[in-house]
């Protein structure tokens, strides 16, 4: 284990001495803006979705648009994000002629990708809810649209949250993939100790245990969030 | 007050209701009784169109609301529902569940009065003909403490008040099925449904919703009831329908219904049930 101790200086030098720590730093401030802003652009979408694939289709424009978000799904759950990143930043941007930074790329592709899987999620959550819910807003004189969105959407909310506290985790662990088209995360940084010490035992190590710490603490917050929620239970 | 002409529903080739022909006047109470499955919960949902109708008119106030054209969210402002499962809103507290649907209407409307007043201005500027504006008498604050202070009214009535910030889900099923009711007065209703109000109550509870049930009627409330309590519909009732196999089969006063029926299935049904 004398070995590892060397390791660990190398480690230390550049970490510190040579400011690696700043790239670690700019590289969890980038795996969390991709994380948090792509799960909040997911739930939107997602929640949108949701609600058009439970419309009653009596109507054409129900249907249209509940054909477009199957399309949607089906194209965003059908090919691996490495293939969406790719494709976006190096297919869709110059097509469009759109400029676009690495990093908000993957925001958005996250954020869409995400829309595809929160959209089944929530879409389960909205047919968990009673539907004499739905009809004792409607009995009132409520709109679909404000019944919804005021008494059906929050308890589908709160009862889809544990999913949704998985699917935030496993966004967190999938922005490692990032780097494929240049953005700076975590892999980013500690690649950089690594080739710029030759070492790379101790920086990948350091990154498996960042990652562990960062899932536990969004695993709490959710916990923490459920539990607010859930205030409207008797049981708690 | 209510018209309803050759009303039909089905479900794919089942067939729910087969035409009924009803006319419900101001201050009636009617009680709708008959075996399950005869189409009694259908028919009232029908009502307010939480069932579209298949066929057939249902005149509210001179609109036909069966109409898929009529915005019929306006119209069901007018009538209130009570359901058999209550149905509060699990995510609103108590005084929250009841203010909802008066503060969110008021501000709609009142939004839409600030929109229209909007274009009348607009208007007056280029024609000589000055159109009057809407009034607008209340702000939103007030649309909420109006409607604040109603529902404590309508909790104090009940006896309930101590209840206004807690969740449904603390509440026993009598104490529920009052706030649903109380509930529905907030809009100030012409016409109360109840569907089957006290089926899913425990039976120590039947007492205090019929109770408050029968307030409303002794205050001139007209209402639709679907029920299985005879000896309430018999007290509470001007005119008890018999319906069976999506038919009303006899219309009739309470007394003539109970004591005298005419026709022989509502002669085996209550000897059933009575």
């Amino acid at each position: 284990m004398g070995n590892f101790d060397k390791k660990l200086e190398k480690f230390w030098d550049i970490f510190y001495e040579h400011q690696g720590y700043v790239k670690v730093i700019t590289g969890l401030e980038n795996t969390l803006k991709i994380a948090v802003v792509g799960l909040a652009i997911g739930i939107v979408i997602g929640t949108l979705i949701a609600i058009v694939r439970v419309l009653p289709k009596y109507r054409t424009l129900p249907r249209v648009l509940n054909g477009f978000c199957t399309f949607y799904v089906g194209l965003f759950r059908g090919t691996p994000i490495v293939v969406q990143l790719l494709v976006a930043y190096y297919v869709a941007l110059p097509l469009l002629g759109v400029k676009m930074t690495a990093l908000n790329v993957c925001i958005l592709v996250f954020g869409l990708n995400s829309g595809a899987y929160v959209s089944e999620i929530m879409r389960s959550g909205i047919l968990s809810v009673d539907p004499g819910q739905m009809e004792a807003g409607r009995a009132l004189g409520l709109s679909y649209r404000v019944t919804m969105m005021k008494i059906v959407v929050p308890q589908a909310v709160k009862n889809i949250l544990p999913t949704l506290g998985n699917e935030f985790i496993a966004l967190i662990k999938e922005t490692s993939v990032v780097s494929f088209v240049g953005a700076a995360d975590l892999y980013v940084a500690f690649n950089y100790i690594g080739s710029n010490s030759y070492e790379f035992m101790v920086p990948y190590l350091v990154m498996a245990l960042i990652y562990i710490v960062l899932v536990a603490i969004a695993a709490l917050l959710v916990r923490l969030m459920e539990r607010s929620l859930r205030k409207s239970d008797r049981r708690n | 007050m209510i018209d309803v002409i050759d009303l039909r529903k089905s479900y794919g080739n089942l067939e729910v209701l087969k035409g009924i022909n009803l006319t419900i006047n101001k201050g009636e109470k009617i009680a709708i009784i008959g075996p399950s499955g005869s189409g009694k919960s259908t028919f009232l949902r029908c009502l307010n169109c939480l069932e579209d109708p298949t066929s057939g008119s249902i005149i509210f106030e001179g609109v036909d609301i069966a109409d898929p054209k009529v915005d019929i969210n306006i119209h069901r402002r007018h009538m209130g529902m009570v359901f058999q499962q209550f149905n509060l809103f699990n995510n609103k507290t108590v005084i929250d569940n009841i203010m909802l649907a008066p503060v969110h209407i008021g501000i709609q409307d009142l939004r839409q009065k600030k929109i229209k007043n909007q274009f009348i201005k607009l208007r007056n500027l280029f024609s000589r003909e000055k159109k009057e504006l809407y009034p607008i008498t209340a702000s939103s604050t007030d649309i909420k403490n109006q409607a604040r202070e109603n529902a404590l009214r309508l909790l104090k009535r009940i006896g309930l008040e101590d209840k206004a910030n807690v969740y449904p889900s603390t509440l026993s099923g009598g104490q529920k099925q009052r706030i649903a009711i109380i509930r529905a007065l907030a809009m100030n209703p012409k016409v109360m449904l109840f569907d089957e109000p006290t089926s899913a109550l425990d039976p120590e509870m039947v007492g205090e919703v019929l109770d408050l049930i029968r307030q409303l009627a002794d205050e001139g409330m007209t209402m639709v009831i679907v029920t299985h309590e005879m000896g309430f519909a018999r007290e509470v009732a001007t005119r008890v329908l018999f319906m069976d196999d999506g038919k009303i089969v006899e219309d009739n006063t309470p007394e003539e219904i109970f004591t005298n029926p005419q026709n022989p299935r509502t002669k085996e049904f209550l000897s059933k049930v009575l």
